[in-house]
């Protein structure tokens, strides 16, 4: 066997770990923002690594802005573009997309509605024209409308047998009040998504895909100049002006703590979801809230993951997140455990949840999510979809142009007080909701055993079942 | 579209590509073990899995989990997956942690075994039966990726079992079985390290003979697997019914394919891609746009390079549609694609699609590395990686047709179909009728 001896500084046979040399610097990539003559706002970030752009219009027509009673229409608008324009059908559009090797999509969030492609550098051209066409000139044909809203349908009725979907959704539900947008599912449930017509489609197209209020971004291997010019060249004969709407109201469903529990026959495994209502994106604790969730629950090493995975082998992970949305998206811990156990994971969720309220974190634990949190920056935009996603939030939550270069520094400012401060200010012990998709006949007396409050049962279309 | 790339092989029989890239001060570390569910012996499926649970469990100076704490709190992402001809384990790093991610990786691979203990296999057992039952027994259609290699390749073959294991052999899997398959498997001269993105490459060289270098290699061969040779074609249509907790059908229809890497299996992906990537790709075209019978239809392959491959589609039923008219819509697909070919606007499509995702994808040091220890360990030659959009667009209309009439025939079927169980909403009386079919 050969022994390498290249150890730095006579090394000791024990192997010590490394110490790192000084990082080196990152800076996000340039950006430049041209508004044109119409209002459009324009995002041009030069990214030369590959031939590669990635260019999504992005327009103020999310979920959250439908009309009352017409939940679903902003994604079936969005949906829609891809069927067809003035000049050609959908099979014919998405073909050319496709033997330009363009990957093409369309679809819409909470907060805002998107159409776009990745496509190699020496197609952008044709591409991008083609983007404008159906983003200019839809023609959302009847039967393909018919068709996208009947696909929607299938999607709802299959979530039915999909406990995860099922357990997201139902959390939605139990938390929001009834009359919040947010209470309802992003693309629309089946009540209302089956009363959509065409003409919803238009009405809406017609009414919030306006360039003033919208944003054409560009990532990739293009210049500032041949950006703007190609955005004039496709954009810039389009008008109007897109009307801001509120955010979703963020009541809740109720102020106390209660446990729902939706039936799912003979599920080997709970899906869990424990949480409230959250805070909108543009929070002044942004960063402190999300390092507090990194500790509590957003990373493989948080405590919720290390201590129902690692030391209780209840789950093959379990983990805390915020939504982050123009209103106030839900906080919730999410996790499937083994049906025996289902009543002491949330248990032990609710303890973490209390332990990060009650003392403070320890420095080892501060020290990791800020490293992590600022460190792993270069890693989550090296490619141009990951840029274009961020430009597209910078743009959607009207985030300071400087944000992704001092919001390194601002997670590194978070501090342990800050952590506990967040932690008892935004987090709710008395406000929980624990939701519990599973097999009720095992699970029911042992959560009920629990005493987290009112323990209300559903079927799985979410219709309370009384008198059991 | 290519990359630099380098690559040697240090004295214990270790593997190494390297490829500079300065664009981004991250770097990719990615180590690929020539070991997969093929090498589990008889009563252990289930295993090479659980045993990647535990090469996160610490190893001689790592204590348990320490090595995800290390890296995430060196700002770096991780992970690890295995398949059924091997087992990756990667992370990417800010650059000036190089040598972190080269240590810990040495230091599983020199020094597992004194970490291991009765109480961190339990755990990990536990956590790997609620992984089964997340992925698999309570998703809708989740034992599809376990019941179609066993439907596809014969029982005595490598790949016929399940993957993520059964209860059973997951409770019967010990400390010795775990030191066993460490010193059979996990050595340098059964793995590939690669490296991607901003380093040195002298430096780079000298860390990895500082950590690496000293590890012995296996004291004896890598015990051979059983012959994978199988014939090009299943020899008639396999078919497989499943009455299961879900609402509406949903069809795998899989064909035996050419390896991996050979030239027969460009012509099948190319294929795949003309039949389910993208939204003009035929399947989509004509069961989700034209006859609505469909929601969902896509074509991948599992890309194996020993034995034989797979060429799988994958359609959902919509709500009012049967199973058989799900399964006779596909088929007709397929039977038209065989009779009538394809067309040269067809294989531009899908070429240039293909070539889009694999430049797209290039954009990731992770993934750069991850294709490099893949042509390194499959093929002895990680400078594959930058010959593959070559080989796509020497894919003509013939090849692809010579392929379909090859291999999409009645004899080259394997038909998977799930259907609702009795007593779910949608279609109560067909699971019934269709359990009556099945062989």
């Amino acid at each position: 066997m050969k022994h390498a001896s290249i150890a730095l500084g006579g090394a000791p046979a024990a192997r010590p770990r490394p110490v790192a040399a000084a990082p080196k610097p990152y800076r996000f990539p340039r950006f430049e923002i041209v508004t044109l003559d119409n209002g459009l706002r324009v995002i041009v970030a030069p990214v030369r690594t590959l031939p590669v752009v990635t260019a999504p219009l992005l327009v103020d027509a999310g979920a959250s802005t439908e009309p009352a009673g017409r939940d679903g229409v902003a994604n079936l608008t969005a949906r829609g573009l891809l069927e067809g324009t003035l000049q050609r059908d959908g099979n014919a559009l998405t073909e050319q997309f496709e033997r330009l090797g363009a990957s093409v999509f369309s679809g819409a969030d909470w907060d805002t509605a998107n159409a776009g492609v990745t496509v190699l550098r020496e197609h952008v051209e044709p591409a991008i024209a083609l983007l404008g066409e159906l983003a200019l000139a839809p023609s959302f044909p009847e039967r393909d409308i018919a068709r996208l809203r009947a696909e929607r349908l299938a999607d709802l009725l299959q979530m039915r047998t999909e406990p995860r979907g099922l357990a997201d959704e139902m959390f939605a539900r139990f938390v929001y009040d009834p009359f919040s947008r947010y209470a309802r599912p992003e693309e629309g449930g089946s009540d209302t998504v089956a009363t959509l017509t065409r003409d919803d489609v238009r009405r809406f197209y017609t009414e919030r895909y306006r360039p003033r209020g919208s944003t054409f971004v560009l990532v990739g291997d293009v210049s500032v100049d041949e950006g703007v010019s190609i955005a004039t060249r496709t954009f810039g004969g389009w008008d109007g002006v897109v009307s801001p709407t509120a955010p979703p109201a963020d009541a809740p469903a109720r102020r106390t703590r209660a446990a729902h529990l939706v039936r799912k026959a003979d599920a080997p495994q709970s899906e869990l979801r424990v949480g409230h209502i959250g805070l909108p994106r543009r929070h002044p604790d942004y960063f402190r809230v999300m390092v507090m969730n990194a500790v509590l629950g957003g990373l493989f090493s948080s405590r919720i993951n290390l201590n129902l995975r690692e030391a209780h082998a209840y789950t093959y992970g379990a983990f805390s997140g915020f939504a982050w949305r123009r209103g106030a998206g839900p906080f919730v811990v999410s996790t499937a455990v083994e049906n025996d156990v289902t009543a002491d994971a949330a248990r032990e969720i609710l303890l973490e949840i209390d332990r990060i309220r009650a003392a403070p974190i320890s420095a080892d634990e501060l020290s990791l999510a800020t490293s992590y949190l600022g460190g792993v920056f270069p890693i989550k935009y090296e490619t141009t979809d990951a840029i274009a996603l961020a430009l597209a939030a910078l743009a959607a939550y009207e985030l300071p142009i400087d944000y992704f270069d001092t919001s390194r520094d601002a997670v590194r400012a978070v501090s342990t007080a800050d952590v506990l401060d967040a932690a008892q200010r935004y987090l709710h012990p008395d406000a929980l909701q624990v939701v519990v998709v599973g097999d009720a006949s095992q699970i029911r007396a042992p959560l009920a055993a629990m005493a987290l409050g009112p323990m209300l049962e559903y079927g799985a279309d979410g219709v309370e079942i009384s008198g059991d | 579209m290519r990359i630099p790339i380098e690559s040697y092989r240090l004295s214990n029989g270790l593997v190494v590509t390297l490829s500079e890239d300065h664009r981004a001060p991250i770097v990719a570390v990615n180590l690929w073990y020539r070991v997969g569910s093929a090498n589990e012996r008889l009563g252990r499926t289930g295993f090479a899995h659980l045993f990647e649970h535990m090469l996160f469990q610490g190893s001689e100076h790592v204590q348990a989990n320490e090595h995800f704490e290390l890296i995430q709190r060196a700002g770096g992402t991780l992970n690890g997956s295995t398949w059924l001809d091997r087992t990756n384990y990667y992370e990417t790093v800010p650059s000036n942690e190089l040598a972190l991610a080269l240590w810990l990786e040495a230091d599983r691979m020199g020094a597992l075994l004194p970490a291991m203990t009765q109480q961190k296999l339990d755990t990990q057992r536990d956590v790997v039966k609620n992984e089964r039952r997340w992925s698999m027994d309570n998703q809708p259609y989740g034992t599809w990726s376990e019941r179609l290699p066993a439907l596809t390749y014969p029982p005595t073959h490598p790949f016929h079992h399940s993957l993520i294991g059964s209860m059973e052999d997951l409770s019967a899997a010990s400390l010795e079985d775990i030191a066993q398959f460490f010193s059979t498997f996990y050595r340098p001269d059964n793995a590939v390290l690669s490296i991607a993105g901003d380093f040195e490459p002298a430096q780079a060289r000298a860390l990895v003979e500082q950590h690496f270098g000293a590890i012995p290699r296996g004291a004896s061969p890598v015990p051979p697997l059983a012959d994978m040779t199988l014939p090009p074609r299943f020899g008639a249509t396999h078919r497989e019914v499943v009455p299961d907790t879900v609402m509406v059908p949903r069809l795998f229809l899989a064909f035996r394919a050419p390896v991996f890497g050979s030239d027969e299996y460009y012509a099948g992906s190319v294929l795949g891609a003309i039949l389910g990537l993208g939204k003009s790709s035929r399947l989509q075209r004509v069961l989700v746009r034209q006859s609505e019978i469909a929601s969902e239809a896509t074509a991948f392959t599992f890309d194996l390079s020993q034995g034989a491959d797979l060429l799988v589609i994958d359609a959902t039923a919509r709500p009012e549609v049967s199973s058989d008219a799900l399964e006779a819509g596909v088929t007709q697909v397929v039977d038209a694609v065989r009779r009538d070919g394809v067309t040269g606007a067809e294989v531009e499509r899908a070429i240039a699609l293909i070539e889009t995702a694999f430049v797209t994808s290039l954009q990731s040091a992770g993934e750069r590395a991850d294709k490099l220890s893949m042509f390194a360990a499959m093929f002895d030659d990680p400078r594959l990686l930058n010959e593959q959009t070559d080989r796509y667009r020497a894919v003509t209309v013939e090849r692809v047709n010579a392929f379909a009439r090859e291999r999409l025939g009645t004899d080259n079927r394997a038909v998977l179909l799930y259907v609702p169980k009795h007593g779910e909403e949608g279609e109560p009386d067909e699971a019934e009728a269709a359990s009556g079919a099945a062989r």
